[in-house]
């Protein structure tokens, strides 16, 4: 077997993997792998050719491949080896690396300091439980993306799409514009899961009706799907009888979810949050195994790629200190909680040496209301909803000033705000 | 006449509310938090414009299409004149991102432009 040493090792080479690499490479690590089962590198940007990618990190409003570009002419400037078509088997937690190319057959990597980079799933339909036969024509949507994108099918001329995720918005209009018709968007929750941006670019532009607090709860067709049966839900998501309505379609996109992709991380040890699907991290993205980082979607999902590279690089950068002996000081241990309206928070531990920047996401939408970190920092917010993800930066003055050890992140009514002061 | 249009700009996603006259003119526009709403709006009213971004077929690159989108926003009303225009594109690798697919695309004086190196 193939035998290799590296300073870091990058699983996946998306959007996290090529701005933790460069990150990692900046800090002083000498010699930096970046290891991709696809035969390029970019991830799931090569098939999101629509815009609206960047706006925070180059104010711009660049196309998925423009994104990745950028990126991928940086670390072909590096000296940053890059791995394609190279499948890791297995990550053990003294960080060695078992993978597989179809030239080269098996490779060994010693690494000082990993980086989980893998990304996300799309959720299936077997997840979702959907009655029915089972046809031909059932694809999620990031698999019917790829189709019409990467390869050049539209694998149907009529078709309905269950969930209004961005994913599911965008294959909408990517479907209209490639002459097929959407019937319907049919989306379990009272409002569009996606952004708003969406919602209008993408359906009512083309007069593609929305379906709130509706689902699928029959696939029709044998060989191939013939139609779906929608109904609509009551607030438990149960069908409400009597409100069936058929479509028929060629085609159902499910756009219901995507699950971090953790098989490598938990092999070798790595403790999930139950709730992120993701690694448990503190301040430096490290992992409870020392040397084992993680970033971007496979540590929590992301609506943005900005906050993916601005994560993966913090990942990058502590893997790079980690490295050359650059670790910090060994400080008060800070446990962060999610409290009132909080889904999550990452890091989930922090100590109080470094800036830390917090992401999280609310569990319910809400208006006029004040973020609050455990009383160190405030922010208001006219809105917030499960589908935009917030972020507050914190500063290590801030957290020294934290009586007892643990940091309560939560959403008050500015109400309340008030009445604390 | 009352139209509504819900603002992009940010994602506090305003509800506008555009009073209109007979020949379709603004008499009056609320619902908008800041200038850029109504900036955003007025234009979504009289001229909409959107980017398009799609793919055209390529021969000797790693995959048998490239991505392309328009470099400046097109009148909304010619998306689908923009899809039938690109289905007919051959391009040959390589490509570099930003190159030139079409020059003054459909005669809106924007290019058409490579979204990737192929």
């Amino acid at each position: 077997m193939r035998q290799l040493q590296f300073d870091v090792a990058v699983i996946g080479g998306g959007p996290a993997g090529l701005a933790a690499a460069l990150a990692a490479r900046r800090e002083g690590a000498a010699k930096v792998v970046i290891i991709e089962r696809n035969n390029e590198l970019g991830g799931i940007l090569q098939q999101c050719i629509h815009h609206g990618f960047g706006l925070h990190r180059f104010k711009a409003e660049l196309t998925g491949p423009e994104y990745a570009q950028r990126f991928i002419n940086e670390v072909k400037e590096s000296d940053i080896e890059v791995m394609l078509e190279t499948m890791v088997l297995e990550v053990t937690d003294d960080k060695k690396i078992y993978a597989v190319n179809s030239k080269v057959g098996m490779v060994e990597i010693a690494a000082q300091a990993v980086v989980l980079a893998m990304g996300c799933r799309e959720r299936t339909r077997g997840a979702l439980r959907i009655p029915g036969s089972r046809p031909a024509g059932v694809y999620s949507a990031g698999t019917a993306q790829r189709f019409v994108n990467i390869d050049g099918y539209v694998p149907g001329k009529k078709a309905v799409i269950l969930g209004s995720g961005d994913i599911g918005l965008i294959m909408a209009r990517r479907f209209t514009l490639e002459g097929a018709k959407v019937e319907a968007v049919v989306e379990v929750l009272p409002y569009a899961a996606g952004l708003t941006r969406n919602v209008v670019q993408c359906l009512e532009d083309f007069d593609i009706p929305l379906y709130l607090q509706s689902t699928v709860v029959q696939v029709h067709g044998d060989k191939r799907i013939e139609g779906v049966t929608i109904a609509q839900v009551d607030e438990k998501w149960n069908p409400v009888p009597g409100t069936e309505k058929y479509i028929e379609c060629d085609t159902l996109l499910l756009s219901v979810g995507l699950v971090p992709e953790n098989e490598l991380s938990t092999q070798a040890g790595v403790a999930i949050d139950p709730i992120t699907n993701g690694p448990i991290v503190n301040e430096s993205m490290m992992t409870n195994i020392p040397g084992i980082f993680a970033c971007g979607n496979v540590l929590h999902v992301h609506d943005l790629v900005d906050n993916v590279s601005k994560e993966a690089e913090r990942a990058g950068e502590f893997a790079g200190r980690y490295v050359t002996g650059q670790g910090g000081q060994v400080s008060k241990r800070i446990k962060v909680v999610a409290g009132e309206n909080i889904r999550y928070v990452v890091p989930h531990e922090v100590s109080t040496t470094e800036p830390v920047e917090f992401f999280m996401r609310v569990q319910r939408p809400d208006e006029n209301v004040t973020l609050d970190v455990g009383g160190l920092r405030s922010q208001r917010k006219q809105t917030v909803r499960p589908s935009e993800m917030l972020n507050i930066t914190i500063t290590p003055e801030q957290l020294q000033s934290l009586e007892g050890d643990t940091l309560t992140i939560q959403i008050v009514s500015q109400k309340e705000a008030a009445a604390r002061g | 006449m009352v139209k509504h249009i819900t603002c992009t700009v940010c994602p506090l996603s305003c509800d506008v509310v555009l009073e209109l006259g007979e020949n379709d003119e603004i008499l009056n526009l609320t619902g908008n938090k800041c200038a850029r709403g109504k900036n955003y709006a007025t234009k979504e009213h009289t001229a909409p414009e959107r980017t398009l971004t799609t793919i055209v077929k390529a021969r000797g690159g790693i995959h048998p299409l490239l991505p392309v989108r328009t470099n400046q926003p097109i009148p909304k009303g010619m998306l689908k004149e923009g899809m039938l225009a690109t289905s007919k594109i051959v391009v040959d690798a390589p490509v570099t991102m930003g190159d030139v697919i079409v020059e003054n695309f459909l005669n809106l004086g924007v290019d058409l432009v490579a979204s990737r190196d192929l």
